[in-house]
């Protein structure tokens, strides 16, 4: 299985991220042993696999948040923490507590300038300029995810799917080139499931964004879905969704028979998938 | 010798500031409710108000053994609540991701034994501190008498070092507090704004026990913040709101317990209960859905 | 010291007190209901000073209040779950009121409040009568056999309501049963360490016991040994240094079991992941 080639031309010659020989551990588990995987400009793709296999882990690690043993990552060109300004992550969580009193525009607007140290303090007609060009922007990409309506109550009173689609505004609000969601639609219902699905895809498009979206379930994506990489064993499969969820290729992949179905409704069901002993910290890794 | 209310209101308040104690005390009062408000509304957001209640308690073996060794009891606030801060920071992470303290079987053993410890050893203090500070009534529960102008002193300095380093991590921390995880991501330094943020609220809890006594420092701390969070959901107006209520909390409490024969902690915790209960009454319209 | 009969006293409440602590701190921990223990130690503080204000015994106070305490967390407990702050901002005023009441005590029976003070705190556990005494014995050991008695219904209703109430067993009705138990033993416990301090006599022993082992029926017996033993080990040394107060002592000890309970399983688990290799 090669790596396809990304669907638009990219905007710059570096890709979105640029994975070689990658290996990493954790807590000396092997996660994955020298995997390589390219993603291009503007790409949306899912990483898939059971629980386990290290969909996080490497999550983390195009973040720099988690160092390889061996091998190099690079996002947009640089190493991953020079890159930091131009990611956007979700990362996999349980929702706000209900009681939490912050407005979603807050935490969008945070998302902006909450590693700022000290108080926004507008004092020359720059820094008033300044400020008004960040809050256009917060509307903007509130506006973008269609949470518009409920942006200004608090965010622990809003529903699964609403919350989510705040998180991810929080994610886009300094315009990344690369978005990286874990499991974001884990805690969702099905039409919630498509819905923030469709949106992503769209919010890839318009903005030019690459994502990165690690799901448990290719369903609710494969109709947006650029690519997939499928994780396990510790090795990658990249390409198409039919190229890859097959019998043959995830067999050949997990090393033990496995069962591809498809339901009338044209859902895939992956069956026969071993999974991998389960460690501490698969929530908050 | 308790002073009686006249007729006129005006008088009244300029008995308030006949005698230095009592100014001293309404300057103590400004300046701790101040710090209180500001650096509690932080507290319930980040939803460790439980552990602040923990932290509060150590003020009393704090300052009983610093009594007993001789030195001001003061000092045996900051040094306590701060140590103890510390070593709560170090050890659990209860506060920005979710319910702290309580939730966990384990964990609220733990507390509530240390809690008890402190509380013990406080009373052993006192007991072998022959020549005490009127009991344990007075630094359990607070007192407006007998404050001194270098207390005030000192609470200003501590005031203004704490809020200084507030101001600084404002926005940090408040990112931190609502979303450790994307706020780490973004770059921001959560285990660092934990440890300071700890140690302004070891601080803040501190100068506040001076004037509410070790346990009932939530009439400050919490109740104040809690109530204007169920008004606003907007930073800068819960925050100054927050301030407000404290100001009007203590000052209140203060003119009323000169007056009256009865402690001034009642009217603290009266004054906050009642604001609170009227701000989530009075509070969004919308609910749980 | 037994040829006193202050000390015999002491000894007699003191252990069933104890056992009961012990026995019902297991569950509360378990159950991770420490802070209603908290809660309703603080109440039994206020109500011991209101039914002094009052003018009637003490123990009538700190049984109404902890009884009525109890229902009203039983009772809206699942549903209105009331955050840290709702309580803390309410507990914070019933201390004001205890406090305010405290000087009307103050003021109308000279300095006689002192003394009530420190022992509704700090616990009294040499000033029992020989009445007082046998009554809170007898009390403590009868909190003791019906949390023993229910033991069993009840660890299944705390793992599993769902499977619980599928067996017949009342979940809610037994939850409440179990707070009214908690009040009890909080009240006796006053009498003996005090209302700020009893919290440890429950926690800590309770705590300990989860440490060392999970086996439910091992762990209860643990409990209320570290407890008894705690207040054994409090009262021999209050005894012997008169400097020391019993309760410090008893909750001195009990901690420190905790401390060396938590001590001993990381050297033990230390010790097993070393030898494993990880």
């Amino acid at each position: 299985m090669t790596d396809a080639a990304p669907a638009t031309a990219p905007a710059t010659d570096a890709p979105a991220v640029a994975l070689r020989d990658a290996t990493i551990r954790l807590n000396g588990r092997p996660i994955l042993s020298e995997v390589s995987l390219t993603i291009g400009n503007g790409e949306f793709v899912a990483v898939l696999g059971p629980n386990g296999a290290g969909k996080s882990t490497l999550m983390k690690a195009i973040l720099g948040l988690v160092p390889l043993v061996t091998g190099s990552v690079n996002v947009l060109g640089r190493p991953p923490q020079q890159a930091r300004s131009r990611i956007g992550y979700l990362p996999q969580r349980q929702s706000f507590d209900a009681a939490t009193r912050v407005r979603g525009v807050d935490l969008v607007t945070l998302g902006l300038d909450g590693a700022r140290w000290g108080v926004p303090v507008t004092l020359t007609p720059g820094a008033r300029h300044r400020r008004r060009a960040e809050r256009q922007r917060v509307d903007e990409v509130i506006e973008l995810v269609g949470a518009a309506a409920y942006a200004d109550r608090a965010i622990g009173e809003l529903s699964g799917g609403e919350q989510q689609r705040l998180l991810i505004a929080t994610a886009l609000v300094r315009r990344p080139r690369l978005l990286i969601l874990d499991e974001p639609l884990d805690s969702l219902d099905l039409p919630n499931q498509a819905a923030v699905a469709g949106l992503i895809r769209r919010i890839a498009s318009a903005e030019g964004v690459a994502v990165l979206l690690v799901a448990h379930d290719v369903n609710p994506l494969a109709a947006y879905l650029d690519r997939v990489v499928y994780l396990a064993g510790g090795r990658a499969l990249c390409g198409e969704v039919a190229e890859v969820i097959t019998a043959e290729t995830l067999s050949d992949l997990y090393g033990t028979k496995i069962e591809v179905l498809r339901t009338s409704d044209g859902r895939l069901v992956v069956v026969g998938q071993p999974e991998a002993p389960h460690h501490h910290g698969h929530r908050h890794g | 010798m308790t002073p009686s209310l006249s007729i006129n209101p005006i008088d009244d308040l300029r008995q308030l500031f006949t005698y230095p104690f009592m100014v001293n005390a309404l300057e103590a009062g400004t300046i701790v409710a101040v710090l209180a408000a500001i650096v509690g509304w932080y507290v319930v957001l980040r939803r460790s108000a439980f552990a602040s209640h923990t932290l509060s308690v150590m003020a009393f073996p704090g300052a009983a053994g610093a009594a007993l060794a001789g030195l001001p009891a003061a000092l045996g606030y900051y040094v306590a609540c701060t140590a103890a801060a510390l070593a709560i920071g170090g050890t659990a992470r209860g506060g920005s991701t979710g319910r702290g303290g309580y939730g966990q079987a384990g964990e609220s053993a733990v507390i509530g034994t240390v809690q008890t410890v402190g509380l013990a050893a406080g009373f052993l203090f006192l007991s072998l501190n022959a020549a005490v500070l009127g009991g344990p009534e007075t630094l359990l529960f607070g007192t407006f008498l007998g404050i001194t102008r270098g207390q005030v002193l000192v609470l200003l300095l501590v005031a203004l070092g704490a809020l200084a380093t507030l101001v600084a991590m404002a926005r940090p921390l408040l990112f931190a507090s609502v979303d450790r995880e994307v706020a780490r991501a973004s770059g921001v330094p959560v285990a660092l704004l934990d440890t300071l943020f700890l140690l302004v609220l070891g601080l803040a809890i501190a100068a506040t026990s001076q004037l509410t006594g070790a346990l009932l420092v939530f009439a400050l701390l919490v109740a104040p913040p809690a109530a204007a969070q169920q008004l606003t959901l907007r930073p800068v107006a819960g925050l100054v709101l927050s301030v407000a209520f404290a100001l009007f909390t203590i000052w209140l409490a203060l003119a009323i317990a000169y007056f009256s024969i009865y402690p001034v902690g009642f009217y603290v915790t009266t004054i906050g209960f009642v604001l609170y209960v009227l701000a989530r009454v009075a509070g969004p319209g919308h609910r749980r859905r | 010291m037994f040829a006193h009969e202050f000390v015999r006293n002491a000894w007699l409440a003191g252990t069933f007190i104890a056992l009961a602590c012990g026995v019902i701190g297991w569950f509360v921990v378990v159950r991770a209901q420490v802070f209603a223990g908290d809660a309703l130690s603080h109440v039994a503080f206020v109500g011991a000073i209101a039914a002094a204000a009052v003018g009637v015994d003490e123990r009538i106070g700190l049984f109404a209040f902890t009884l009525a305490l109890a229902g009203a967390m039983g009772v809206l407990g699942r549903r209105a779950q009331a955050d840290d702050v709702t309580i803390g901002i309410t507990f914070a005023w019933v201390l004001g009121i205890g406090v305010l009441l405290l000087a009307i005590l103050a003021t109308s029976a000279g300095g006689a409040s002192g003394i009530t003070t420190a022992n509704t705190l700090f616990g009294s556990v040499y000033a029992l009568s020989a009445g007082a005494a046998v009554l809170a014995a007898a009390v403590a050991l009868a909190a003791t056999g019906f949390v023993v008695g229910v033991a069993r219904p009840l660890l299944l209703a705390t793992l599993d309501p769902e499977l619980a109430t599928l067996r017949g067993i009342p979940v809610r009705a037994l939850g409440l049963c179990f707070l009214a138990a908690l009040a009890v033993v909080s009240a006796e416990s006053t009498q003996a360490v005090g209302a700020l301090l009893l919290l440890g006599l429950i926690a800590a022993p309770g705590g300990a016991a989860r440490v060392l082992t999970a086996r439910p029926y091992r762990g209860l017996a643990l409990s209320g040994a570290i407890a008894v033993g705690s207040m054994w080990g409090g009262l021999a040394l209050s005894y012997v240094i008169s400097a020391l107060p019993a309760s410090t002592a008893v909750i001195g000890l009990a901690a420190a079991a905790y401390a060396a309970a938590g001590l001993w399983s990381r050297l033990g688990a230390a010790r097993l992941s070393a030898g494993a290799g990880g």
